[in-house]
């Protein structure tokens, strides 16, 4: 046996000729493996075209130093049928060929099926109806398990809330914080050019008190919340269907939705309201810093003008509306992550409809709820 | 003798404060199958992936075809991945993948194999580890855990690599498969002169196979050589694991087989 280091490789070679008798005879000679045949495949492969051999040739393999499964199967498909009588071959690589040729009958088909456009838009519908009945169906769950929390309080998954909480909102602080801060400075700042035009400097606390109180708090806070937290839920979740945590936990009789989601839920509904607080309270620091560079305001004005500035209902209503997109981040994030299948694409594409999805309908309840409030605390 | 395929020299292996191997000296050598054995947790599949590439050695250097895995060019360390193949303990089969694709994305890579070349490539490879082609469109999520070892096998054996790394083959899989598993090696020995460097705690698998036996205990390398050699050995490890009551009744096979064909 002939050894196959890299430096032993022979030029695989194909010989064309004939025998004492006048028929065809192609020779094979050098190493027939994928180490010598990868640089050289097109060329050879063009060679072993052009013989077209219909099933009469003789082909000679006893100069074949060595040959694998690659080399085997393109010589096999020049010659049509693996015949004894005219493919002589040494006997350790006979059963190369043999075990390609047993193989032979069976086709994989590679083509996926494409549904036909026009069943594209049911699809979508379907996909959308599975969604929306996967939701109610979590929310009907979630309400159960909150129940059955008030019933027993003692039994009630604490130790994992407050991991939650602090994972979902201690940790957000700082991010919360740099954006609303920035945030707050770029509004005053070109608010204030506006207003100084005007001679209406004074309004510039009304300005940032409310937008930021009532809009920009809670929306930049939600949406910093389901691009960070919402996303490592779904992940979370998902990982533990790939790794078969889930199976795990259910035949340990723990149910997932009090141990995985109601806690998440929980948490978020808890800690978005409380970070819309700290976010506003931030946002206003950096207007207010802004106001005083820009249009030489004081402090103590700023402060000491919010509260009559700024209707008390609009703070109730940007912490109202924390609850709600706190709920709705955590409810989507788990509902995707439940939808996972077994594998990593899945969970790639599972994380990011989760995360999109979540921005979305903050912002659309976001909408949704201007619309329904908007004779509560703009004082008119 | 020929160079040997992997070299081993003084190897260390750290994780913080644990030390998996202290000092490792092993050679294999081309055409022979290598058998490691071990305790559970005794570092056998650390030392696999030292050999891979995959851990760095805290000490000792690991060559595998002559070139240092942790010191070595790209193009080098490419050309030697094209040239092993690797079935992981749990397979590690790509779960976004289906099983035909699994097996083909070697073959791809390559960039210089047409689809009907790979097809037939991929067809035999799973004929060969006993896959039904019915199969080839799954995922890994829908097969058993036995299936995943034996396409794990198909997937290292893609390329028709010269060297393979086996970690515990035959764990999950039925008698039968096991057997199958072991003639598969053979003949794969006689036709591509195949090394095999194979984790088991399968006795028949052992002592149907392997050439030479490694066994790591405590840290170090206990003893390597023809398995008769090893079960002589006096040491505690030894004893429970060859002179057991399955241990045992392994071993007299390999005596009746000895005794038909004297080596
Ligand atoms: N990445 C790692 N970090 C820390 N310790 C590890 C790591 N990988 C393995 N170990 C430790 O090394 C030891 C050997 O593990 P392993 O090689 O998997 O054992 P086995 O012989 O069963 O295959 C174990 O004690 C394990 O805890
Ligand atoms: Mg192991």
């Amino acid at each position: 046996m002939s050894p196959r280091g890299v430096g032993s490789i022979a030029e695989p070679q194909v010989l064309e000729t004939s025998d004492e008798s006048g028929r065809r005879l192609i020779r094979i000679s050098g190493a027939w493996n994928l180490q010598a045949l990868v640089p050289r495949l097109p060329d050879l492969d063009q060679r072993l075209k052009r013989i077209r051999d219909p099933g009469e040739a003789l082909w000679d393999l006893e100069d074949v130093l060595t040959m694998d499964h690659l080399g085997a199967a393109l010589l096999r498909r020049s010659w049509g049928v693996s015949d004894a009588s005219r493919i002589k071959a040494r006997p350790e690589h006979q059963p190369l060929f043999r075990r390609l040729d047993a193989s032979e009958p069976s086709r994989v088909s590679e083509a996926r099926s494409t549904p036909h456009w026009w069943f594209l838009p049911s699809q979508w519908f379907m996909r959308v109806l599975g969604h929306l009945h996967g939701l109610v169906v979590l929310l009907g769950f979630l309400v159960l398990e909150c129940l059955r929390m008030l019933a027993h309080p003692a039994r009630a998954p604490w130790r994992e809330i407050a991991a939650n909480l602090y994972r979902t909102g201690a940790q957000a602080l700082g991010i919360t914080a740099l954006v609303g801060f920035l945030i707050g400075v770029v509004l005053s700042y070109l608010s204030s050019n506006q207003l100084k035009m005007f001679g209406a400097d004074l309004f510039i606390v009304n300005i940032l008190g409310v937008s930021i109180i009532r809009e920009l708090g809670p929306v930049l806070a939600a949406i910093l919340v389901a691009g960070r937290s919402g996303s490592s839920m779904t992940a979370q979740i998902g990982v533990m269907r790939v790794t078969q945590e889930l199976d795990a936990m259910s035949v340990m009789g723990i149910p997932h939705m009090s141990r995985l989601v109601l806690p998440k839920v929980i948490a978020l509904a808890i800690g978005l309201p409380l970070l819309i607080l700290w976010t506003n309270a931030i946002a206003l620091l950096g207007g207010m810093v802004a106001a005083h560079a820009e249009l030489g305001l004081s402090y103590r004005f700023f402060l000491d003008t919010l509260p009559s500035a700024v209707p008390i209902a609009n703070l109730y209503l940007g912490v109202g509306k924390g609850v709600v997109f706190g709920v709705l981040i955590a409810v989507l994030a788990c509902h995707y992550g439940m939808r996972i299948r077994p594998n990593t694409q899945s969970l790639g594409a599972g994380t990011t409809s989760s995360v999109v999805t979540a921005i979305t309908i903050v912002i659309v309840v976001d909408a949704i709820f201007a619309v329904m409030f908007r004779h509560v605390g703009l004082g008119f | 003798m020929a160079d040997p395929v992997v070299e081993i020299s003084g190897l260390w292996t750290r994780f913080g404060p644990t030390v998996v191997h202290r000092g490792i000296d092993l050679d294999v050598r081309p055409g022979e199958v290598l058998g490691l054995v071990g305790g559970s947790g005794s570092g056998k599949t650390t030392l696999l992936r030292q050999m891979l590439g995959l851990e760095r050695p805290w000490r000792g250097t690991v060559r595998v075809f002559g070139i240092d895995v942790n010191a070595c060019s790209r193009a080098q360390l490419a050309s030697v991945r094209n040239r092993w193949g690797v079935l992981f303990q749990n397979g590690a089969l790509f779960s976004a993948l289906s099983v035909y694709e699994n097996i083909a994305l070697a073959l791809r890579e390559l960039k210089v194999v047409d689809e009907d070349l790979i097809h037939d490539l991929v067809l035999s490879k799973l004929r060969m580890v006993g896959i039904e082609p019915q199969h080839a469109r799954k995922t890994p999520a829908q097969l058993s855990g036995g299936m995943i070892k034996r396409i794990g096998l198909a997937r290292a054996l893609a390329l028709d690599p010269e060297l393979v790394f086996l970690d515990e083959p035959t764990a999950g899989l039925d008698p039968d498969r096991s057997e199958s598993f072991v003639k598969l090696i053979q003949e794969l020995r006689r036709e591509l002169h195949l090394s095999v460097v194979m984790v088991t705690h399968d006795l028949d698998t052992l002592v149907s196979l392997s050439d030479r036996v490694a066994v790591l205990c405590e840290q170090r390398l206990l003893a390597v050589g023809p398995l008769r050699e090893i079960t002589e050995i006096d040491h505690p490890f030894v004893s429970n694991f060859f002179r057991g009551e399955r241990g045992q009744r392994a071993l007299e096979v390999l005596e009746d087989l000895q005794r038909l064909m004297p080596i």
